[in-house]
């Protein structure tokens, strides 16, 4: 399960670092870090956390297989 | 056949191939399917590794908080691509319409996409380069490789080049614990992207966090030992540093040798495109089948005098992705032109900085809410009287409003009151720019049009 934050829309709300704070912590003020992969036990908070991004900046995808064909294929 | 029905069977069993399986690659192969794209979709990259994610590999990668193989981008959709990965494509035949891949093989399109972004620019001297303990940091595996190499007892880091990547280093390195000296051969950190005024706080705040900063210094040569591990680097004011680890941060090179007698217009600056990212060639003819996108494209932009404009931008590669892509499978009058505001964070020092217009076209700086002395702030540039760029330090969410005063063409100086406001800052300065001529670590935004001011060509009739 991996995820991305769109940093350009993060405004440092952190509603997603008081949701789940073992995926997303802040770093200083207002600089978001956040584990591009999460694993099945932090599902429910993630979830949370996107949805309650007030911009709405999280994108997550929850398959956990690789990209059809495009690992560990090579040529 | 009519034009739209061409686009109507281009859309259903057209061949469409992407160069290049990063963000912008991704992204775009998406929206086709999004679009309805039906036929033959094949992205080619020459990374082993399905599209990932950079940011994270200068930031929290280093810092240990995640795994440099664990940034895979996350997909919206099943794109059912033929992925074509770990081999680069090394030549593009446009009468045959087929790109040729290293291994020798060919693959056919009816549309292209090329979105081959751009490497990190290698140290100049390439035996220096090859020393154990000189790094680029730009991939996946640039970054295993260095994160495994500051963890391993490492006593001082050189950092060559202060731009976001380079400053980005050095704070992680400082957060790690480690040593490190930055070599910046302009006046400031970050002084090509924000100019000096800017630069001077974020030179602050390096030496505050203990960066042995060094500016107004190049480093002339990186020195090995018998067995080929870098251990000193020559300064240009003659001095000397023991070193181990070399970071070489000096920005980056865009990725269009592969396209060289294409006849394509691609070049160091990057491929030119029009504002619906058709690529022109270089008779300034555009094409209608091939397309580019990301970091390794530039295109005019109304904004900023038309200029063409090359962002090395993380919002950027996935907003001209989709208008290409929209673009690429439709008819003319339904293609959108790519007219995205340039923006772009970074964060270092546990300061959270972003900037939203082209700073570097600024003639002018204002700091309209709070103040340098605190590193809490936003500078707005303007440019020729109207508002072009605004960069933040810990600001965030102003960065907005912004956004719709340089899109608005709003006046500058600022007339309206802002929160937080100190009134002995509203006078504008000189944002202090290094001549662009002068090689530094190089800006994200570049402009690399004509510039109005400029007037090299006067056309004169003959019989006038």
């Amino acid at each position: 399960m991996r995820l991305v934050v769109d940093l350009n829309r993060c405004q440092g709300f952190a509603q997603c670092v008081f949701l789940a704070p073992d995926v997303f912590s802040l770093h200083g003020e207002e600089a978001l870090l956040f584990s591009p992969r999460f694993d099945e036990t932090q599902r429910d908070r993630v979830e949370k956390a996107a949805a309650a991004c007030p911009v709405q900046a999280i994108l997550v995808d929850y398959s956990d297989e690789p990209t059809k064909g495009a690992e560990p294929h090579v040529g | 056949m009519s034009a739209d029905t061409d686009v109507e069977v281009l859309r259903r069993q057209g061949r469409i191939v992407v160069v290049g399986a990063s963000l912008a690659g991704l992204r775009a192969a998406e929206t086709l399917r999004e679009q309805g794209f039906t036929g033959s979709l094949t992205v080619i990259g020459d990374e082993p590794y399905e599209p990932y994610d950079r940011p994270p590999l200068s930031k929290q990668a280093l810092l240990g908080r995640a795994r440099p193989e664990d940034t895979a981008l996350p997909r919206r959709r099943d794109i059912d691509a033929v992925w074509r990965l770990g081999v680069a494509a090394e030549g593009l035949d446009r009468d045959a319409k087929q790109v040729r891949l290293a291994n020798g093989d060919t693959v056919a399109y009816d549309r292209l996409l090329i979105t081959t972004g751009t490497r990190a620019r290698p140290w100049i001297h390439p035996e220096e380069a090859g020393l154990d303990g000189v790094f680029v940091l730009r991939t996946r595996d640039d970054s295993a490789r260095l994160c495994r190499k500051l963890t391993g007892g490492v006593s001082r880091v050189l950092v060559i080049g202060a731009g976001f990547t380079g400053s980005e280093v050095a704070s992680a390195c400082r957060e790690l614990g480690l040593e490190v000296t930055v070599a910046e051969r302009g006046p400031a950190p970050l002084v090509g992207a924000l100019g000096g005024v800017v630069g001077a706080v974020a030179d602050r705040l390096q030496r505050r966090h203990g960066v042995d900063l060094r500016c107004g210094i190049s480093v002339t040569a990186l020195e090995g030992d018998y067995v080929g591990r870098l251990r000193r680097a020559h300064l240009s004011d003659g001095s000397a540093i023991d070193v181990d680890v070399a970071v070489v941060s000096l920005g980056a090179v865009r990725n269009t040798e592969w396209l060289a007698g294409s006849g394509l217009a691609a070049g160091p600056r990057g491929i030119a495109c029009d504002a619906g990212c058709r690529v022109f060639d270089v008779n300034g003819i555009v094409t209608d089948d091939i397309y580019a996108a990301g970091d390794v494209a530039r295109s005019p932009h109304p904004l900023f005098d038309y200029q063409f404009l090359s962002l090395e931008h993380w919002g950027n590669a996935v907003e001209q992705a989709e208008i290409a892509a929209h673009n690429m499978i439709c008819a003319g009058p339904d293609r959108r032109p790519h007219l995205w505001l340039p923006m772009f964070w970074s964060s270092q020092f546990g300061v959270n900085i972003k900037s939203v217009g082209v700073p570097p076209l600024g003639d002018q700086l204002v700091v309209a809410q709070g103040t340098l002395g605190e590193e809490r702030f936003v500078a707005v540039y303007g440019y020729r009287g109207r508002v072009i760029a605004a960069a933040s330090f810990d600001g965030a969410k102003w960065l907005g409003f912004y956004q719709q005063q340089i899109e608005s063409g709003a006046p500058f100086p600022p007339e309206y009151r802002t929160v937080d406001r100190r009134t002995e800052t509203l006078e504008p300065v000189d944002p202090a720019f290094p001549d662009p001529h002068l090689p530094t670590h190089g800006p994200t935004v570049t402009l690399t049009g004509h510039s109005p001011s400029e007037r090299r060509i006067k056309f004169v009739p003959s019989h006038a």
